[in-house]
Order: C-alpha cells, then structure tokens, then sequence
C-alpha cells in the first residue's frame, strides 16, 4: 500500500506540492492526472525516495520512506519499478545491459545464463523483438522502443510495485494505444501495484482502476472513472471537458 | 542608484558567495563520502575503471607528449639563448630535466587534461543528470557512487600519474635534441648534467603532484557532473566551471606542495 499524509515540497519560493493526501490499495492501478507543471512527476519521485518531502509523510509497504537511511533506501527501491518519461536508459549501454540493469538481486545480475533468460522474456513482454533490440543502443531505437525497454527494464527486477511517468507523452496516438494495452496487460499479469502518472484523461480511463487529479498542489479528488464522470467537481470537470468533447473518448 | 544601494548590493552579492561556497563546500563532501562508501564494491567498479583508464590513457597519450614535448624543446632553446659562454654547458641537462621533471611536466599535463578528461567526466555526468540516468539508476537501487565515480576517479588516478611519466620522459628527450641543435653540447654533457643535480626523489615529487592533480581534476569534475541543472545550458556551464575549478586548484596545490615538499 502506498499511502502520502500531508506531503509538503517547494522548491525555492515555489510550493509544488501543498498538503498532498494520496492512497493506493495494493493490486489497484491508480492514474495521477493533472495539467502538465502541477507536480505529478515530483509526487511519483516522493514515492520511491528521489525526493524528500518538506513536511508530510510518505509510507510505502509500511515503510517511511522520507526516514531510510541509504542503505535500506537502496534494498527499499529494489521493491519498485520506475519507469521515467523518456525513458532514461543508459546511452553508453546497448538494450541488454540496460534491462539487466534492472535484475536488483546482485547474485541473478552476475548470472550470466539467468540474465540472457530474464531479459529475453522482460523484452518479449514488452512486444519487442530479442534478436532486433537487444544488441543496439538507445540512440537507435524509436520513441515507442525506448519506453518499452525502460518499462522491460522496470519489470525485469519482478517488483511489488510500478510507477509510470507520463508513459504515452511525446507519442503518437497509435502507439500511446500500444502502451496502454502493454501497461494494463502487464499490470494484470505481474499482479503489480501501479501509479501512473499521465496528463491523458483516455489513456487514463483505459488503463487505471482509480484516479486521482492533482491542481495547484493538492488532489482534488480520488475515485473511480465512473465516480470522476459524475463529478460535479468544477475542477474535475474543467479537466475532462475537452475530452469528454472528442469523438474518440467517447468510443 | 545611490551609493548605499550599492554598497547593500555588494554586500547582498558577497553573502550570496560566500552560502554559496559554503553549500558547495558541505555537499562536496558528502559527495566524496559517498564515493568512499562505494569502494567496498568492487565487482561493480573495476570492469568500468578498466574501460575508463584505457579511454583516458590512450585518448590522452599524443596529446600529451606533445605538449610536453614542445614545453621541452622551448626551455631547451631558450636556456640555449640566455647561455653566454661563462656556465659549463652540462648545466644545461640539469635546467632541462629539473624544469621538466619538477614543474612543466605535471603541471603542463594536468592542466591539458583538466580540459580533456575534466570536460568530458562533467560533460558525460551532467549529460546522465538531466537526462534522468543517475535518478534511474538509483531508483533500480544502485549506487551512482559505484557505477559512475569510483570507476572515473580511480582510473584518473591510475592514468594521469603514468601520462606524467611519459610526459617527463617526452620533455626530456625533446629538450635534449634541440639543446643539441643550438649548442655545442655533447650526449655525454647533457647525461652528466642531467645527472648531476638529480635526485631520485624528484621523480616521485613529479608523481605525488600527479597524484594530488588526478585527484583535483577527476573529483571536481564528476561533482560538477553531478550537480548539474537545468539542461543543455547546464551541462555546458557544469563543464566550464569544472576546468576552470579543477585548473584553478591545480596551480594552488602546485605552490602548496612545492612549499610542504621542497622548502621545508
């Protein structure tokens, strides 16, 4: 479970995050939404510990992750998935070295035969090709490629939880779609409890259980799609108006 | 603006430094600690320590015999143009060997490769920072520490005190020959000269500066790296500042040790 009381950040005059109260339920997939510079990006980094709130509490699998120390920071973070808006993958590496980066345990990351095995099926998993990526850099995959290896990447440590950064941003419709069927597979395969974070209100409605809108620093609100529909909510309404006007939602 | 409105500037921009110095000087501490606390994991560092040292070492190589090997060639024509006839010429392979060996060769090298390996650890680091690789590599639970600057720092280590060595050796030997062309100086005057004010100690003074310059341009660098904000703008300033730092500190450690080593 994953559970924000309270989360204070700014940085410098600037308050990103204002008094945030957020919940997820294991084996839930919760969609954060908001306007694009609202803070969800920061909110996902608090998760895992990249962040250190200025006030509040952030407990994830029972444990306060504001308050480890580095070394049982480092064991926590083996138990999350971090999948970053661009990918991030490490452009000196080729798509191999980079998803076996994603094997945490030390013993199964030195196992050569193990690695080959599990990276293999992380790249399968995602819909790509071994033989075709495998070997090559980052620079020489497309977009879509790139955040399919960051998500095989992700998933290739096995675990309890996966947090997406914007995973369809900077993609075409077509391939957004791919993605969204690729997380809610993965989700509902993997049994993994997800957060993601997305300004794309279909994609959003297609994938999560749950969602949550994040405005000026604080959620506005947590419910189901259906619960968000009938939201009388100005704000929440203000968000989903544009799409709920696009012929292709409403489909 | 009036001069009261200055002077609260000047004071504003000298305070501004100063915490800014301060805070610098606190998270580059905690920077090399945690750098420090990666050297107990060794199988991660040393394949990439290897690949580092041979990228700097042989990348580094020509241009640094080269260099050094011009600054030889230089000091030996100028002693040449300074001769007058009144100081036995064997004097001259002292003046060449010990400008070489004690000053020129690991300054001149550490100050080519604050330019060259500095810019490209800060550039590589910084690059890694605002694209999210650091973040990404330590949300999978690893060390930043381990993977990307204990392998840059110790390689540093090793490299720039063997490129000194061949630095000297390259300054030297061009002085040598080109004493040779504007003097009339024997082999045999240049070796006696050469060796008859040489102690063997100045060849490890030559390589502890080495050892404190590797330190200076490599640690400075992946901090730069490291800490770097905002972009493309931000790389591009993260790199500046690590030359210009990291060179800076070298001609100050250059007095300091030459002051603690030689002129106790």
């Amino acid at each position: 479970m994953i559970s924000l009381r309270g989360v204070v950040k700014r940085f410098g005059t600037q308050t990103v995050l204002n008094g945030v109260d957020f919940e997820v339920q294991d084996g839930e997939t919760v969609a954060l939404l908001g306007p694009s510079g609202t803070g969800k990006s920061v909110l996902l980094k608090h998760i895992i510990g990249l962040i250190k709130p200025d006030a509040g509490s952030i407990i994830v699998d029972g444990k306060d992750v504001s308050h480890l120390d580095r070394r049982a920071l480092a064991e926590f973070r083996q138990s999350i998935g971090y999948v970053f808006q661009n990918g991030a993958l490490f452009d000196s590496d080729n798509v191999f070295e980079n998803v076996r980066l994603g094997i945490v345990d030390e013993e199964k990351f030195n196992d050569i035969e193990y690695a080959t095995e599990r990276v293999t099926q992380c790249i399968r998993l995602v819909n790509l090709q071994p033989d075709v990526v495998l070997q090559k850099y980052p620079a020489e995959l497309s977009g879509g490629m790139r955040k399919r290896v960051g998500i095989a990447r992700a998933i290739a440590g096995s675990p309890k939880y996966l947090l997406y950064d914007e995973p369809t941003s900077g993609l075409d419709p077509v391939n957004a779609d791919i993605i969204d069927e690729l997380v809610k597979r993965l989700d509902e395969e993997l049994g993994v409890t997800s957060v993601m974070v997305t300004h794309d209100v279909r994609g959003a409605f297609r994938v999560a259980n749950r969602l949550a809108l994040l405005s000026e620093g604080q959620i506005v609100m947590q419910g189901t799609p259906q619960e968000f529909l009938e939201s009388k909510n100005p704000k929440v309404q203000e968000f989903l108006e544009r799409d709920f006007d696009n012929p292709s939602f409403a489909a | 603006m009036t001069a009261r409105a200055q002077s609260f500037d000047i004071r504003q921009s000298v305070g501004r430094s100063v915490l800014g110095g301060l805070s610098h000087s606190g998270r580059f501490s905690y920077f090399l600690a945690d750098a420090f606390r990666g050297l107990p994991e060794i199988r991660i560092w040393w394949p990439r320590m290897l690949i580092e040292a041979w990228n700097i070492g042989i990348g580094s190589l020509l241009i640094v015999i080269l260099i050094s090997a011009f600054a030889g060639a230089v000091t030996a024509l100028q002693t040449g143009y300074q001769f007058t006839g009144s100081i036995p010429y064997y004097v001259v392979g002292t003046l060449v060997v010990s400008s070489i060996i004690l000053e020129l060769g690991p300054v001149l090298t550490a100050l080519i490769l604050s330019g060259r390996i500095g810019a490209r650890y800060a550039a590589e680091l910084g690059t890694m920072r605002v694209t999210e690789q650091i973040d990404a590599l330590e949300s999978l639970g690893r060390s930043p520490a381990s993977h990307l600057v204990l392998p840059r720092v110790i390689a540093g280590f090793i490299m720039i005190p063997a490129l000194t060595v061949f630095a000297n050796l390259s300054g030297v030997l061009a002085g040598w020959l080109s004493v040779k062309a504007v003097l009339p100086v024997t082999d045999a005057d240049f070796i006696y000269g050469a060796q008859y004010y040489y102690r063997p100690f100045d060849a490890y003074y030559s390589l502890i500066k080495a050892f404190f310059f590797a330190g200076a341009i490599t640690t400075i660098s992946c901090y730069m790296g490291f800490n770097t904000q905002q972009g493309a703008e931000g790389v591009g300033k993260s790199t500046t500042t690590a030359v210009v730092a990291s060179s800076v500190l070298i001609l100050v450690l250059d007095v300091v040790i030459t002051r603690i080593l030689l002129n106790q």
